[in-house]
């Protein structure tokens, strides 16, 4: 990269090729300064928006009626239960997979695995999941857990997107494992190893419990993303219209993205008086309470982590 | 927390009971149980690879590949069916231009700010107010564009209803995070004695960020580019809900056009029976999509690896 102008023709620094200009390089300085500030609060005001203009028009709809009423064709009557319930069952179901999972693999990777070809070849591949779109675990879900493996899942079923969905956050949560169990220093693992424990009990007496405020943090961020997530649901076929509550795994079952999209996609022709609009920002405010309570959950462990820390 | 196997009991009689035999055991069980769970990863790369290729090869079985790299119209409902990928890549193409065109220098200048102008204390509070917009669930991205920016735009452009210039935009505002806050990461960690070294120089702020900081920050901040292209290709809900459903061969901003991920969940939506050809059809883009963000995660790994600084 050139260092451009400020030093002039470095083979004759007499004083005459030497201009320094300061006043108008400072001038630059300031406007890129400013830009990169406007920048920054570009996103935020733009957030702040964004929240402002759907709580407003949340606000005709959002109701207590509103979170115990089944859907209706009627958007005044409708309301978001079967979606509620069905994210919670989500987010339970995938947790369980996904946690146990996630956090062994990356404790195999970290403490356990050579460092050969094929633990780099794991690892080069949990790093290009992570970058694969959500759509594209869609169709892997339609294909393996909805038509494959049918008499497991029972087709389209709760079952079926939770494992989608385990599958999708099942990188970061490896990832985020790793993170945790790295920062954790080696001195305390050769102080188990020396006393004669095993790796297993190092790892699950000194090692795990200082890692796991790290790993709880990502994973409930991770899950809290796979939550909001529509697309896979959509493809594995989550349902639109559903009036009843999941009984089993292998209910049928709809989500709050879904709803929340189903309402949004009415078309404006047929729907003049922007009731079903409405009934999206609803929609939106009580799936964003959700988020927000698992995000804050996060927040607090890492707060009380480093604080414990330091 | 016990103190388990290995130790002893406190009476002294048997104070050395290593039961090695036992522990080689769970050691070994437990080992291995967890190379299993990291074989799980490999898995669904590979599920992914084998349910794409398998519905893809059933609809080029049907569809010979030339008819769907060269047609012009995408159709596949028709009575007179076409197949030509190029409408729904060019739909995607023009989205994620838009959204890139927003994103990539907003989200540099933002990191570029949070790092080397920001003070430390409100780097931390706007860097995780960041990582908030970043989780927002796209459907959110998708009520706004639809029913706040396309009015907006409508009272000073000809856009119709859907358009790819609403659903770029507010694209680009929701990968921007993302941009944001790897690129900081990547121009936090240049050393301080390199900037110390162009102040030495003579150089002001701005001269050397950008022509020393930001060199050698180049590896990260390409990385943090390309995972967002990606992220803007495989993008979903935004341009379901804003661009459009109509697959249409254009670059017109003000367009209804329709993308790769959007003509899977249209499809996804109505009830498709599995092994018709509409079916495999999603399976062909979705391949498509695959293969493409592939290789610029391919791309970027290679470039990290090439243009990546160390510094100790």
């Amino acid at each position: 990269m050139s260092t451009s102008r400020p030093i002039a023709d470095l083979d004759s620094p007499s004083e005459s090729n030497f201009n320094v200009a300061l006043p108008s390089r400072h001038g630059l300085d300031k406007i890129f300064e400013v830009a990169s500030w406007v920048a920054t609060f570009v996103g935020l005001i733009v957030l702040a928006a964004l929240l402002i203009d759907t709580v407003v028009d949340s606000l005709p709809r959002l109701s207590w009626g509103f979170i115990t009423n089944f859907p209706s064709t009627r958007a005044v009557a409708a309301g978001v239960l079967p979606a509620l319930v069905g994210t919670l069952w989500l987010l339970v179901l995938t947790t369980l997979v996904a946690f146990p999972l996630g956090v062994g693999a990356g404790i195999y990777l970290e403490e356990y695995a050579p460092d050969n070809l094929f633990t780099r070849a794991i690892e080069i591949n949990i790093s290009n999941l992570a970058a694969v779109p959500s759509i594209i675990y869609g169709l892997l879900g339609l294909q393996v857990f909805v038509r494959w493996l049918l008499p497991v899942t029972g087709g389209r079923s709760i079952l079926a997107g939770a494992l989608t969905l385990a599958l999708l956050v099942l990188p970061i949560i490896i990832i985020t494992t790793r993170e945790s169990l790295r920062a954790i220093p080696g001195s305390l693992r050769q102080a188990g190893f020396a006393l004669g424990a095993t790796r297993w009990q190092v790892i699950r007496e000194h090692i795990f419990p200082l890692a796991l405020p790290g790993i709880l943090t990502g994973t409930i961020l991770a899950i809290s993303r796979a939550i909001g997530e529509t697309a896979p649901l959509i493809v594995v076929g989550a349902a639109t219209f559903i009036t009843f509550l999941p009984t089993n795994l292998q209910s049928k079952f709809t989500a709050l993205p879904i709803q929340i999209f189903n309402w949004v996609s009415r078309p404006v022709v047929a729907n003049p008086d922007k009731n079903f609009q409405f009934n999206a920002a609803a929609g939106i405010v009580v799936l964003m309470v959700v988020l927000l309570g698992m995000n804050s959950i996060a927040i607090f462990l890492r707060n009380k982590f480093q604080k414990g820390r330091a | 927390m016990s103190t388990n196997l290995g130790i002893s009991d406190r009476d002294g009689t048997n104070l050395w009971q290593p039961k090695r035999g036992l522990n080689e055991w769970v050691e070994k069980g437990v080992k291995g149980l967890f190379a299993l769970f990291a074989l799980v990863s490999i898995a669904t790369t590979v599920g992914i690879v084998l349910s794409l290729t398998y519905e893809t090869i059933a609809f080029f079985s049907k569809v010979p590949i030339w008819r769907f790299l060269g047609e012009t119209q995408w159709s596949p409902t028709f009575n007179n069916p076409q197949f030509g990928i190029i409408v729904l890549i060019c739909g995607t193409f023009l989205t994620s231009l838009i959204a890139t065109v927003v994103a990539l220098p907003i989200g540099l200048l933002a990191a570029i700010c949070l790092s080397e102008y920001a003070p430390e204390k409100m780097r931390r509070v706007i860097k995780p107010a960041l990582e908030i917009l970043a989780g927002v669930p796209t459907v959110v991205y998708g009520y706004f564009a639809l029913l706040f920016v396309t009015p907006i735009l409508k009272t000073f452009l000809p856009v119709e209803i859907f358009n790819a210039l609403s659903a770029g935009l507010v694209m680009g505002i929701a990968i921007l995070p993302l941009v944001a806050s790897l690129s900081e990461d990547a121009i936090y960690a240049v050393p301080n004695s390199l900037r110390q070294g162009a102040y030495a120089l003579g150089a002001t702020k701005r001269e050397t960020i950008v022509s020393v900081v930001l060199p050698s920050a180049l590896s990260g901040i390409a990385a943090s580019f390309i995972l967002a292209i990606s992220r803007a290709i495989g993008e979903t809900m935004i341009v379901t809900i804003a661009a459009g459903q109509t697959p249409r061969l254009t670059l017109n901003p003000f367009a209804n056009l329709q993308t790769m991920t959007a003509y899977i969940v249209q499809v996804s939506k109505g009830d498709t029976p599995a092994g018709s050809l509409v079916y495999q059809t999603i399976f062909a883009v979705g391949m498509t999509l695959f293969v493409m963000t592939l290789a610029l995660n391919i791309f970027s790994f290679w470039f990290v690896r090439r243009f990546r600084q160390k510094y100790e």
